[in-house]
């Protein structure tokens, strides 16, 4: 058991964790700590397998901005605890057995496939930054550039959406 | 070094993980937020495979999925606080005006 | 047993850091709070503490008694997790950006081992600190809301928003030094400073980036609540903002939490724009080494004579032993010549941290805050377009110079 697998246990077990607890918390703030909780393991895992720049980006992107902005709206929502509308019992019955099967099917057959090397980049030509950012400006440009419009269009269209209506 | 199937079997775990809280849950916002957690286990499994095959390409495109993530829940967030205003409501059951 | 130690001596000796890191990390807090009442009351023409202690100097001492006894209510109808969750989060998050800061160029050699000053030397320190700030947004947010009460919720909210909005000028107004740079490791940040020690202080960034010094020290004054932008916990506005129904230890880990960032700041300031270790002197006027020793000695005598002649008796007793100390260290650093060179770094980060703290304290002791939509509109209309303005320069000149 090396160093490194005791980390990714670790993480892995937060993470599975996290998002258990964004199913069965009752209050949408509670699910959306679970959630924050899964992407800061998520962006320990990248640094574990060496993207540190992708796991700077998930924490301040993701964990930074974008669950910030999932806790405003549900505070101005004032979201409570959720009610308990009736669930078929056959759901339950039949539903989880059935998931955990397609899941355990899914993990067995990923087990025994031949993926290639262990996931780990212990050195690369570049520093991992300047790599991705190469990538980014020279074959990528063109969706980079893309993306920009997405995000103004976004911008454009959360502000109509959420401005007051004119009485 | 851990291997990649490692990474791959606990990925899958999360995105079924998010894909049972989109069934059962009935607050829209948890649904939304489920959504948020299979696309982060789907980027858990490009950074797996882009670091195995020892190339940048998964990372470039995890900081697109990141970034149309960040540009899907703005929008999507406008829209359930507008339906949220409109049905007096936030259960995805009570949106139902054009059920039969 | 020694077996043992040398097989794990790396996990040991780190951990020994942090505990010595963080030990002197919460004593410079204190005493800065010391510090900003001290500084403030004079700038007002009257003394601070000083009773408790010679000069007020266990002040501190009696603020954490405080603290620590002072009843601990918890409002009815709040979420209770979330309510305990608040401060914890703040206080640990503040703590850990300290780990990422390098405190010295050259690593301790003891016992055969080289000891670096500095607990981490990650090679995306910067992004790594953005990402902490990033989410100490909730540290606010989720303490606002929890309380179950009208004026806390409007604090966290104007509060997390006014922290979310400069947090855009923060990030952009560092590009500028990454770019001259070429790395986001903050030893790199400051050997790129370096590269010509005869220019002494005009080799250090704040000359070329000017506009994103100015930009960074605002933008950073803003995100941690400071004056002049600290209207979501001013007294007369809204009781205390965010942190209003939380008491003595939940309130002290937020006040830690606030003083710390302002140490990570003033670190930051002083590393990215200021040189960090390297002195404002060319280097080869090698007989500005002896400046420590210089300041420590006199300022020493100093306290011994202050002490000598001191009102109570225990001020008597402790100021002339505290003033001997410092006295002998300066002498120290003349006879050993060899400790001399390796103070000399954080010698000057440490003087430079000082000099940003007292910049802090003297805008809270003279500026008037700003309301929150001047605020609001400073931020976005103002402060962002400069910072992305800066980046724009800063990469033309590069390109027209046509450095690496």
């Amino acid at each position: 058991m090396t160093p490194q697998l005791a980390i990714f246990f670790v993480l892995a077990a937060l993470a599975v964790l996290g998002a258990l607890s964004l199913i069965m918390q009752r209050h949408p703030i509670h699910s959306a700590l679970s959630l924050i909780v899964v992407m800061i393991s998520l962006a320990g895992l990248y640094l574990l397998m060496g993207a540190e720049f992708v796991a700077a980006v998930q924490i301040i992107v993701y964990g930074g901005a974008i669950m910030v902005l999932f806790v405003f709206v549900i505070m101005l929502l004032n979201a409570g605890v959720e009610e308990r509308t009736n669930v078929s019992k056959l759901a339950g019955i039949a539903g989880i057995p059935l998931a955990v099967a397609l899941l355990g099917f899914l993990a067995v057959v990923i087990a025994r496939s031949n993926a290639g090397a262990d996931a780990g980049w212990q050195s690369g030509a570049l520093a991992n930054t300047k790599e991705i950012s190469m990538m980014l400006f020279r074959e990528f440009v063109y969706p980079f550039e893309l993306t920009s419009f997405l995000i103004l269009v976004a911008i454009l269209g959360a502000i109509v959406l959420a401005q007051r209506e004119k009485n | 070094m851990v291997p990649t199937n490692y990474y791959l079997i606990l990925s899958a775990v999360i995105f079924g993980l998010g894909v049972v809280a989109f069934i059962f849950k009935r607050n829209v916002i948890t649904i939304f937020m489920s959504i948020e957690l299979m696309l982060n286990a789907v980027n858990l499994a490009f950074v797996a495979f882009s670091q195995a095959r020892h190339q940048s390409d998964g990372q470039v495109f995890v900081l697109f999925v990141i970034v149309v993530a960040a540009a899907e829940a703005a929008v999507g967030l406008g829209i359930i606080i507008l339906t949220a205003r409109n049905r007096q409501s936030l259960n995805v059951e009570r949106v139902d005006l054009l059920k039969l | 047993m020694s077996a043992f130690l040398n097989a794990y001596a790396t996990i040991i000796i780190d951990l020994i850091k942090i505990a010595l890191l963080l030990f002197i990390v919460l004593t410079v807090n204190a005493y800065l709070t010391w510090f900003e009442r001290k500084v403030v009351a004079h700038m007002q023409s009257r003394w601070g503490p000083h009773r408790v202690g010679p000069h007020g100097l266990l002040q501190p001492l009696a603020d954490g008694a405080k603290f620590l006894l002072k009843e601990d209510p918890t409002p009815a109808g709040v979420d209770k997790f979330t309510y305990f969750l608040a401060p914890l989060l703040a206080l640990a998050l503040a703590l850990t950006s300290i780990a990422i800061i390098p405190f010295g160029p050259e690593p301790l050699h003891l016992f055969g081992r080289d000891i670096a000053l500095g607990i981490t030397n990650l090679n995306i320190g910067i992004l790594a600190l953005f990402a902490i700030t990033a989410l100490s947004v909730y540290g606010v947010v989720l303490a606002g809301w929890s309380s179950n009460s009208k004026y806390p919720l409007l604090g966290g909210l104007r509060s997390s928003a006014q922290m979310v909005s400069y947090e855009l000028a923060l990030t952009m107004s560092v590009v500028g030094v990454l770019l001259l740079a070429g790395s986001f490791n903050l030893r790199d940040i400051i050997g790129a400073q370096a590269h010509h020690p005869e220019l002494g202080i005009f080799g250090w960034n704040v000359w070329p980036q000017i506009l994103g010094f100015f930009c960074f020290f605002v933008a950073a004054v803003a995100e941690t609540n400071r004056v002049p932008f600290d209207l979501p916990e001013a007294e007369s506005e809204l009781v205390a903002g965010f942190h209003t129904e939380y008491a003595s230890f939940k309130f002290a880990m937020f006040f830690i939490a606030e003083y710390t960032s302002m140490i990570t700041v003033s670190c930051l300031c002083a590393i990215m724009f200021f040189g960090g270790w390297l002195s404002p002197f060319p280097a080869s006027w090698t007989f500005t080494h002896y400046l420590p020793s210089v300041i420590l000695i006199p300022f020493g005598l100093w306290v011994i004579w202050d002490g000598i002649r001191y009102e109570t008796i225990f001020g008597r007793i402790i100021l002339p032993g505290v003033g001997t100390a410092i006295t002998a260290i300066g002498a120290v650093l003349i006879v050993f010549p060899a400790v001399n060179e390796f103070i000399q770094g954080p010698f000057w980060l440490l003087a430079k941290i000082f000099v940003f703290l007292f910049v802090y304290v003297w805008m809270r002791g003279t500026l008037p805050r700003l309301r929150y939509d001047q605020l609001m509109d400073f931020g976005w209309k103002l402060l962002l377009p400069v910072s992305i303005a800066n980046v724009v320069i800063t990469a033309f000149v590069i390109l027209l110079r046509g450095v690496k």
